[in-house]
């Protein structure tokens, strides 16, 4: 009889897709917003990125040396981790801030739970929550803002027998904060606060915060930029559509009805947008919630993680702490992904209902 | 025109390129055949031959040996030389009866029944069973079984299956191209047998003009109907054809299509019950392609029963490069099976050849958890979450997953960025499930 061949179970075809093709072309999906934030930025911005990602490389590779694990640093997740990172800090920060924050990540992040696939928390994520917890000034001060954000600043100066101390909150913060503050403060009458609500809702500020005129963090400045690449990601079917739209179309409702200074429905129909657009809402949404380790695998879990994280992030702006709430929600929601899964398996192709 | 599918699923290439042009072409007669017992789902037939018979082309050589059986033919005419253990394109060695031929290809008497359809219903079941006929889209169910459902079952819609989702092959398109009216025959015996009201035809979308094709001949049948499917794989499993062509789910558990009132047949299945009601003629030949980048002329052959693949290849020339894997059955759900010295069964609609690279299998890295195989999966289970539980042992959740209703389709390996072999830990699962069940 002739030769014996190879036998292995179907199928003999397979998708021409690998983990660390997934990986690079996340990064690919990030250039763009990187081109903008040194367009914006400088240099500056390259540089602290790179530092970032070789940090989180190195601590990666020397982990898994340590642990006596094959290394697979050529598999591109540490370095989108290193992005991730350092997209979450502002251009002016010293260099060490992003090196600090993706050490953190791929340290305490992932390689604590055993790695890829079995991290809890989104590495990038957990690595900004622990700077912003550090050095809550250098995370949120220092902030270099593009010149536009003079609007801000003329049009509330502008305004007449303001309190002394209100300029100075206002004009500080990002155009979130400013939401803020104006929402917490009772020192301005509510035609003034109005006056710069809708000030800050005008197609103006909104076209600014669209396509990057605004200040922020590296990552965050263009939303733009940032839908092009979740574009890319999607026509390629690595990110899924469930979670950013349920989560996006989740923070658009709750802000329309809760967003206003007057009472519920109070807000015109622009400040859900203002509200997509500034922060990281949109990186949030398209390249952290989306992090496939950290997110449910069925499709109906996956719509429950995103509105959950809408849902957090409203109550976080408009009523805790914070200004910004997109980090903090996502990490809560990481936390409930297993118990997402167990309760959201889908009903089997022909099962009769009970 | 739109097109009709269900949700999941995957699009690899298609790959016909190779032989979707080829019109049949027939092997020279073979000189040697080895017809396996065990061609079907369901019990083996029995040998009623010894060595040294002298036997006819078309001779019953074995017998069905229940009701969920079929009997065997001698696909050559010549002696029979053994009896013993083959290759089985399924990958395991099955009981066979191997026939030395005598090149003169002496066959049995048929009959010509112009008015075929007025036979009695048992009449043509009959000739259905005694032909030997059992599903040729791969499943490989006696036919005769899957048109006797209960009674309290009626079935009112009968669905051939044209669709041949599988990448490569091209022989179901070749004879609905080929043997249109064949088919459509096929077809109202089908009706008639069951007395089903409606037929219907489906046909994948990279089919156009086998669509055309049928519609034209179905014009003038108010009760028989083409429908065009989109280009998807796996279009033409059972229970994801009849959801595209009716809206109907089959039930999972183990729920058959009558349970919905469907049958459905392939293309090339019709035609054989045509030819076994009309001319009384058994299954003793079959459409395959042979196919595959390095084979030098991929064909669709129409060949003998247990003519040896090797045989089949060499009427292709042979290949270009080294063969790194033999496939018998298409690319997703097909076998890879150790040696070209392997009888083609009934079921056996291709042969594939691929060279060592396209035959390479990447190691398993850890589950990224990227819900890829969530989102193919056309039984809507979370395979994952099976394998998962398969690698911890834990067979209560397992089975709880819904390994059972798994079709083993491949889709969730295929789209698997970590390239974990998802299939293969499902069907760990489901021999151990279908282990405890026995206990
Ligand atoms: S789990 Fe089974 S039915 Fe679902 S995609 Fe995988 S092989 Fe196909
Ligand atoms: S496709 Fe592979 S990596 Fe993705 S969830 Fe399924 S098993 Fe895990």
């Amino acid at each position: 009889m002739s030769d014996v061949y190879a036998v292995s179970a179907a199928p003999h075809i397979k998708q021409n897709i690998s983990v660390s093709s997934v990986m690079w072309q996340v990064v690919l999906a990030l250039t763009p917003a990187l081109l903008v934030g040194i367009f914006f930025f400088g240099i500056q911005s390259f540089l602290l990125t790179l530092y970032g990602v070789v940090a989180a490389i190195v601590t990666e590779a020397l982990i898994q040396r340590l642990r006596k694990v094959p290394v697979t640093i050529s598999d591109g997740s540490a370095v989108v981790t290193g992005i991730l990172v350092a997209f979450n800090i502002n251009s002016a920060a010293p260099w060490w801030l992003p090196v600090i924050g993706s050490v953190f990540a791929i340290a305490i992040g992932k390689q604590i739970f055993g790695g890829l696939g079995f991290n809890i928390f989104n590495p990038a994520l957990l690595g900004r929550a622990f700077l912003v917890a550090s050095w809550p000034t250098l995370m949120t001060a220092g902030w270099k803002s593009t010149t536009p954000v003079a609007l801000f600043k003329s049009s509330i100066n502008g305004l007449v027998n303001l309190p002394s101390n209100v300029p100075a909150v206002v004009t500080s913060a990002t155009p979130l904060g400013v939401v803020k503050a104006l929402r917490d403060t009772t020192q301005i009458s509510s035609d003034m606060a109005e006056t710069v609500m809708n000030n800050l809702t005008s197609m103006d500020t909104l076209q600014n915060l669209f396509w990057g005129n605004i200040g922020g963090v590296i990552g965050e400045v263009s939303a733009a930029a940032l839908l092009l690449g979740a574009a890319y990601l999607a026509w390629k079917h690595i990110i899924e559509w469930r979670i950013p739209i349920s989560y996006i179309a989740t923070v658009f409702i709750l802000t329309y009805i809760f967003g206003g200074i007057n009472g519920l429905f109070s807000a015109s129909i622009m400040l859900p947008f203002f509200h997509i657009f500034s922060g990281g809402l949109i990186l949030g949404a398209f390249f952290m919630a989306t992090d496939m380790v950290t997110s449910p695998v069925t499709k109906k879990g996956r719509i429950i993680f995103g509105m959950g994280c809408g849902i957090l992030t409203v109550v976080i702006r408009l009523a805790g702490g914070y200004p910004e709430g997109v980090s903090y929600s996502i990490l809560l929601m990481n936390i409930t992904v297993p118990l997402i899964d167990r309760y959201t398996i889908p009903r089997i192709f022909g099962e009769v209902r009970k | 025109m739109g097109f009709k599918t269900f949700p999941g699923g995957v699009h690899p290439h298609d790959s016909k390129e190779y032989s979707k042009n080829k019109p049949v072409e027939i092997l020279p007669l073979p000189i040697k055949v080895v017809i396996p017992l065990s061609q079907h789902i369901g019990a083996l037939s029995k040998p009623i031959v010894k060595v040294g018979d002298e036997v006819l082309n078309g001779q019953k050589i074995a017998e069905s040996s229940g009701f969920v059986s079929i009997p065997m033919h001698a696909s050559i005419s010549g002696k029979v030389t053994g009896i013993d253990k083959f290759n089985h394109p399924t990958g395991i060695i099955s009981m066979a009866i191997e026939i030395t031929g005598d090149e003169q290809d002496d066959r049995i008497e048929l009959t010509d029944e112009i008015n075929y359809l007025e036979l009695p219903v048992d009449e043509m079941k009959n000739r259905i069973s005694e032909a030997g006929i059992c599903g040729m889209g791969g499943a490989g169910f006696p036919t005769h079984v899957k048109l006797s459902p209960a009674a309290e079952k009626p079935i009112d819609t009968i669905i051939l299956n044209g669709v041949e989702c599988e990448p490569y092959l091209t022989a179901d398109y070749r004879i609905m191209m080929e043997q249109p009216d064949d088919i459509i025959n096929g077809l109202k015996i089908f009706m008639k047998i069951i007395n089903a009201k409606k037929g219907i035809i489906g046909i994948e979308a990279n089919k156009p003009d086998a669509i055309k094709l049928m519609k034209n001949k179905l014009k003038k049948e108010s009760d028989l109907e083409v429908i065009g499917l989109k280009l998807k794989y796996p279009q033409g499993a059972e229970k994801q054809l009849i959801y595209a062509a009716t809206n109907r789910k089959v039930p999972n558990k183990g729920g058959l299509p009558m349970d919905v009132g469907v049958i459905v047949q392939n293309v090339g299945t019709a035609i054989a019950v045509y030819e076994a009601v009309r001319y009384k003629k058994p299954l003793i030949e079959r459409v395959i392609t042979v196919s595959g980048k390095i084979v030098r002329n991929p064909k669709n052959i129409k060949a003998r029963i247990g003519t040896f693949f090797s045989d089949l290849l060499e009427f292709c020339d042979g290949t270009t490069e080294d063969i790194g894997k033999i496939i018998s059955g298409g690319p997703m759900m097909g076998f890879a099976i150790p040696s070209l010295e392997t009888p083609m069964t009934k079921g056996c609609s291709g042969l594939l050849l691929f060279n060592k690279k396209e035959g390479h299998k990447e190691d398993e890295s850890v589950c990224l958890r990227c819900g890829r195989c969530v989102d193919v999966c056309p039984m809507d289970l979370v395979p994952s979450l099976i394998a998962h539980n398969v690698k911890h042992e834990d067979w209560i959740l397992v089975e709880k997953f819904g390994v059972m209703d798994c079709m083993k389709c491949g889709s969730c390996s295929y789209v698997c960025p970590s390239h974990i072999k998802l299939i293969q830990w499902i069907n760990i699962g489901k021999l151990k499930i279908n282990e405890l069940q026995k206990k």
